[in-house]
């Protein structure tokens, strides 16, 4: 049949013109974004897909460098810091506009930031304005009035807002979505203010201040943003459109790649990173990303509450099996827990793998040679590479150990439900960086902390969180991160395996597109160009 | 026909009561919710959200309110795609899986059927062999098998068709092709049987006897009762089809209906996972009253009681 179709077709040729040609010639970038966006509302999206699409049609008070994503000038054209490091003042600048052509003004981020702050929103980034002054006490209702609120609109063109304590890297934060400014009579217009389901991010609703506008918006099919006309700098910006289509087969965007439909995938099939590689190497990018893979360990169940226990399961695993046999996408092999590098730290703090130390750890805590460990669990999630390492995780326990450890697969939704209630003994887990800085990472692991699941509570480690909270000199910062770090490596509440890369597929005359840790790709810096110039 | 059709129509009720009802109950009781998610949220922004979708109400209270409002024809809105109601998704991504399922079974129809005919009117020769063993072949081969393979062949390398994607004819072929040929496959096996059946019966001879043409014999005689097992079997098979496929929407990036009725579960999207479910029983039911009559229709010994 397949024949006899063959020749049916035989008219048809086979030198069609490829759609990243034809979109090139007309400055149309076309990129898979992996997955359907929830919505496009900056103030209650979450997920990556939502905010990759953000970067292109909100700017916030401040934008970033795209090579390193240092702040630099956003809607805001300069800003004063005063000397106590707590009250940042922002100029605006005079031709800032929505794609409305209404200006952009300091009334615009003052109620922007009221709207997220609102309760009744239930925006999930709430917290990220907790930096502010009273913004948490505002946020849980225990106080009413916004005006207490470290938000202060000094003149139509200037911003002021007060922090809690003094934040270092404040500006970096402000390029996390919950910061961009929302068109405030849009949002009223089409759903309300504290509605988290509103019509007003559809395509022909939405008006946005970002370098392009939503032009169009078709379910599970694609997503256009063209050029706005009223951005400040639409000169610096030379694409004219960018297509954004919802592939989550990995298999199936390698494939629509390769028959010329997009000039960049979102990731790559594991299994064809080798032969990218080997043969198109000019195609392949891997880059360092802010995030790391490792383990939950649930401290409060035996004997996994015994740290040395859980140092000897840290210590057996063969971290650089798993990235060079399994995972194979440049990955590095994490013997601490915060990523190497974030914002100049890098922890000095480690588990090494270390067969015998672990083995005469585990005699120590009373099970010589395994000898009386009892069964436990190990969870994961439906995927196959997170099987994967499992599998091989269970291995090395059994070889380098001698101890028994069971496997149990669940669903997303039921996962979640198992680690938030804390009914598991290791549970896969990941954490990707919201902003680059460590206190990003390290503060999950707090008494208390809503991301913490483990049930471990250290009262140094309280207290040097506590003490952060207080110090803005760069280099105190980073001696007390280290002294968490060296906290949390030795009592292992959390097993590292690895740190993550962002691996993937871009045509050569994809320009501007620079390798960064969080993996932001500001559009307005982004053209096409002779391969040659490519970095 | 028409009282037959009032009491099929009335007997739907219940039954989609009975589906609504257990959907909801059963969703309701899976571990994690539709904000459950890695990042955990503040208890504020939870109870908050809660709220604002009514699900801190009680569980029969929300029942009776969903009930409510779909016989009011609202589905309400999706908990995952927060600017879109649940009637508005099925109503883009229905057209799309209609038209998917349109030409599949147009495929399927114009492989399956003259396959199983010639395979009966020819049996044990190569003319049975052939089409069958291809039948047998595309029954085995499975559709993320098949669906790869032929984007990689008339995708890649011929660059004949889109690899993926749902914006022009060239993006339909594959993906029709590849739900259709399962559906060929069984269309071919259940046409022979029901042909072989029929031509071996008494007034098959009686006809021949007669003095009939065999192509007489074929469409005049045979075709009608040697269809019936095909008919009952296309109920199903276009209900499956027109409200799409996961596995080849997922291999071709097609945005119909099928991706939601697999991912809403998962998401936790309440109401998305009733709106899915109630439209995909009704799609059934209906199609299965359009079999029953054809089937009544082309077989004088059934009636309509």
């Amino acid at each position: 049949m397949v024949l006899a179709f063959s020749l049916m077709l035989g008219g048809l040729g086979c030198h069609k013109e490829k759609k990243t040609v034809l979109a090139q010639e007309q400055g149309i970038l076309l990129i898979n974004n992996g997955v359907e966006p929830e919505d496009l509302d900056p103030q209650t999206a979450t997920g990556v897909s939502e905010h990759s699409i953000f970067l292109a049609i909100y700017e916030g008070l401040v934008s970033e460098d795209p090579h390193d994503l240092h702040p630099v000038p956003g809607v805001a054209e300069s800003w004063d810091i005063s000397p106590d490091g707590l009250v940042y003042t922002f100029h605006l600048r005079k031709d800032a506009k929505w794609s409305n052509g209404d200006p952009v003004t300091a009334q615009d981020f003052y109620d922007s930031y009221h709207r997220i702050l609102t309760p009744e929103l239930g925006s999930d980034y709430i917290y990220m304005h907790f930096f502010t002054k009273n913004a948490e006490a505002y946020a849980t209702g225990k106080i009413k009035d916004f005006s207490q609120v470290g938000y202060r609109v000094v003149d139509p063109l200037t911003f002021e807002i007060t922090l809690t304590t003094a934040t270092p890297f404040f500006l970096s934060v402000m390029n996390h979505a919950s910061w961009y400014p929302v068109h405030i009579p849009t949002v009223k217009k089409f759903g309300g203010l504290a509605r988290k389901a509103a019509f007003w991010t559809k395509a022909g609703n939405c008006v946005t201040n970002g370098a392009f506008t939503l032009q169009e918006w078709k379910q599970q099919s694609i997503i256009r943003c063209v050029k706005s006309r009223n951005y400040w700098d639409a000169k610096t910006v030379k694409l004219n459109e960018i297509v954004f289509y919802p592939i989550e087969s990995s298999n199936t965007e390698e494939r629509a790649f390769r028959a010329g439909q997009l000039h960049k995938t979102n990731e790559l099939p594991l299994s064809k990173i080798p032969w990218y590689r080997e043969n198109r190497p000019d195609l392949l990018r891997q880059e360092p990303y802010l995030g790391t893979y490792f383990f939950r360990v649930n401290t409060r169940k035996p004997p996994l509450d015994n740290p040395k226990v859980r140092l000897a399961l840290a210590m057996s695993i063969d971290r650089k099996m798993i990235v060079e046999k399994i995972t194979r996408g440049g990955q590095l092999p994490a013997d601490s827990y915060t990523p190497p590098g974030t914002a100049n730290y890098t922890a000095e703090a480690k588990i090494p793998t270390d067969f015998a130390k672990a083995r005469q750890l585990l005699a120590e805590a009373g099970y010589p040679d395994g000898k009386g460990f009892p069964k436990l669990d190990l969870m994961f999630n439906t995927l196959e590479s997170h099987r994967t390492i499992a599998e091989a995780i269970q291995e090395m326990w059994r070889n380098n150990l001698h101890i028994d450890i069971g496997l149990t697969n669940l669903e997303w939704k039921v996962y979640l439900d198992a680690q938030d209630t804390e009914n598991y003994q290791i549970c896969r887990a990941a954490w990707i960086g919201d902003y680059a800085d460590p206190q990003n990472f390290l503060d999950m692991w707090v008494k208390g902390g809503g991301n913490n699941h483990t049930g471990w509570d250290n009262p140094e480690y309280n207290a040097l969180y506590a003490k952060l909270q207080n110090t803005s000199i760069p280099a105190d910062r980073i001696s007390i991160f280290q002294k968490m770090e060296a906290l949390l490596m030795a009592e292992a509440p959390i097993l590292p395996v690895y740190w993550y890369t962002r691996v993937y597929l871009i045509r050569p005359e994809v320009q501007g597109w620079y390798p960064n840790i969080l993996d932001h790709h500001p559009y307005k810096y982004v053209w096409f160009g002779k391969p040659e110039a490519s970095h | 026909m028409f009282r037959f059709l009032t009491i099929r129509a009335l007997q739907a009720i219940p039954v989609l009561l009975i589906i609504a009802t257990m959907t909801f109950f059963m969703v309701h009781a899976a571990p994690g919710g539709p904000f459950s998610k890695e990042r955990k949220v503040t208890p504020e922004v939870l109870r908050n959200l809660n709220a604002q979708y009514g699900l801190d109400q009680p569980l029969w209270k929300q029942y009776g309110n969903y009930l409510w409002k779909a016989v009011h024809g609202d589905l309400g809105p999706s908990y995952k795609y927060a600017n879109r109601t649940v009637s508005e998704l099925i109503g883009d991504s229905f057209p799309v899986s209609a038209e998917l399922g349109f030409w599949a079974m147009l495929i399927a129809l114009a492989i399956g059927l003259p396959a199983g005919i010639l395979a009966a009117l020819k049996p044990n020769s190569w003319l049975d062999y052939l089409p069958m063993s291809i039948a047998m072949l595309g029954i085995c081969i499975p559709t993320f098998v098949l669906g790869p393979v032929l984007a990689l062949t008339f995708g890649i390398r011929l660059e004949w068709f889109d690899a993926s994607g749902w914006f022009s004819w060239r993006d339909r072929v594959l993906p029709a092709i590849t739900l259709g040929f399962f559906t060929a496959a069984y269309i071919a096996r259940l046409t022979r049987g029901g042909m072989l059946d029929v031509m071996n019966q008494d007034f098959i001879r009686t006809a021949r006897a007669k003095g009939a043409s065999e192509l007489r014999v074929l469409f005049h005689h045979a075709l009608r009762g040697g269809l019936l097992p095909v008919i009952s079997y296309l109920g199903p098979a276009i209900a499956a089809e027109i409200t799409g496929s996961f596995v080849v929407e997922t291999i071709f990036n097609v945005p119909g209906l099928g991706r939601y009725f697999i991912l809403s579960a998962f998401n936790r999207d309440y109401t998305m996972v009733l709106g899915t479910v109630l439209f995909y029983a009704s799609i059934i039911i209906l199609l299965n009253l359009v079999v029953d009559v054809l089937q009544v229709l082309l077989n004088p010994r059934l009636r309509f009681d």
